[in-house]
């Protein structure tokens, strides 16, 4: 039988395939989105979003991939294998990158808590001497960037528009907010892969929620009232939605099997 | 025939990128390097090629590897091993001058100024590529590629691409 995740590999190759996990659900999701977007050339920029979004993975998958390689008596996993061979319970993705995205409101919410996230722990990547983690980081840092201004701009534009922009950024931001803990509550290949850092979730934390609670401000969101984080999809405890997701995402090889163009 | 590495990049001189065909891969400043192997290795290249992605999601890069050993063979020359590496990563300040012109020559507005890790492209003067008014407005951070953003020109009410600074 073919194994697609193991808690025994090493914390740096389960910690690749979380990022790589993000960056595909994330972009899977967005590229619903192609064809529907509000005017083109925001229709194209999430599109592009995505795209960034699918080489990260691509990235991620590949070193994971490579690496994985190298242990002794597994089998022979390829960057496709990871995306398309896994089952819900393999996949370590953050639940809050799988959630449906029913209106533009959850779109640019979705991508800025994503970027303005991710962009904080790529740039700790960046400080810390992790071989070709760091140099994907570095590369995709400078895309989130790109990312985070858009999709900040966004928020601050519905929430702080009129009433009814500001009701459904409000209503998006109450029904994503819970699964926002999840990106600093540690997995456990993720305390592996920082404990030399031990501060790491603290400041991210702090960083990220200052940072937050700043740009939600603007926009004139109220932040929903604290209460419990919805976690899990680190541990492959994905939402209902994520069956939908692999289930589009991965239709061809699962009914074509090992097919290639 | 005798080649050597010189021989090579001026090979790589005549390879366009697909999706911005007047600029070369090497104007463009992704060729980070080229090595001829002493002799061929066990897989028969004869030497290697780095290449550096623009952005990570580049569907160009495939293409770009399969033209550069097309190059090769309609040459004669050997294949060559075309390696992508992330690190150091790519930012428009290696594009070459010569490509900021032949980009400007196409339509296309070359990056301003040097990149810099957070963008503020509302606040960039970008010259107008058609009448080089300074009088132009963004209408999109993202436009048909990756790599570029919409404007449009106040003056002559053209709409223009403009390549972003990374």
């Amino acid at each position: 039988m073919n194994i697609y995740w193991n808690q025994q590999w090493p914390a740096h190759i389960q910690y690749a395939l979380f990022l790589a996990d993000n960056a595909l659900i994330l972009a899977q999701q967005h590229s619903k989105w192609c064809g529907k977007g509000p005017i083109l050339e925001q229709d194209i920029a999430l599109s592009n979003i995505a795209l960034d979004y699918l080489g990260q993975a691509r990235n991620f998958y590949q070193l994971a991939a490579e690496e994985l390689n190298q242990l002794e008596g597994v089998q022979f996993y390829t960057e496709d294998s990871l995306a398309y061979h896994r089952t819900d319970r393999n996949f370590v993705n953050l639940l809050l990158t799988e959630l449906e995205q029913p209106n533009w409101g959850h779109c640019v919410l979705k991508t800025f808590l994503y970027s303005s996230f991710a962009s904080l722990v790529f740039q700790k990547l960046m400080h810390i001497q992790a071989g070709e983690l760091t140099a994907i980081a570095e590369k995709s840092n400078k895309e989130l960037a790109y990312h985070k201004r858009w999709s900040q701009d966004w928020v601050i534009r519905l929430g702080d528009g009129t009433a009814e922009s500001n009701t459904i950024m409000q209503q998006a931001l109450n029904q994503i907010w819970p699964y926002a803990g999840e990106c600093f509550i540690p997995a456990n290949f993720e305390t592996v892969f920082w404990q030399n850092h031990p501060s790491f979730f603290h400041e991210l934390e702090k960083e990220w929620m200052d940072y937050l609670q700043t740009i939600f401000t603007e926009a004139t969101l109220q932040l929903p009232a604290k209460q419990a984080w919805q976690t899990g999809g680190k541990q492959g405890i994905h939402t209902e939605q994520m069956g939908y997701v692999l289930a589009e995402m991965q239709y061809l090889q699962r009914t074509y099997p090992n097919s290639v163009w | 025939m005798n080649y050597t590495e010189q021989h090579i990049w001026e090979l790589l001189t005549t390879i366009a990128d697909p999706e911005i065909p007047v600029l070369s891969i090497v104007d463009l400043g992704i060729v980070r390097g080229v090595t001829l192997y002493p002799q061929a290795n066990e897989q028969g290249f004869a030497g290697e090629i780095i290449i550096t992605p623009t952005y990570s999601g580049c569907p160009a890069m495939d293409m770009i590897r399969l033209h550069i050993n097309l190059a090769m063979t309609e040459n004669n020359w050997p294949k060559l091993l075309v390696k992508q590496q992330l690190s150091p990563v790519w930012t428009t300040d290696w594009m070459t001058e010569n490509g900021k012109k032949q980009l400007q020559a196409y339509g296309i507005a070359p990056p301003q100024g040097k990149a810099i890790n957070e963008t503020y492209l509302e606040d960039a003067v970008v010259p107008c590529p058609q009448c080089n008014s300074t009088h132009t407005t963004l209408i999109s951070a993202f436009g048909s590629t990756s790599c570029k953003a919409l404007f449009k020109c106040d003056s002559c009410q053209e709409p223009f691409d403009y390549f972003k600074c990374h």
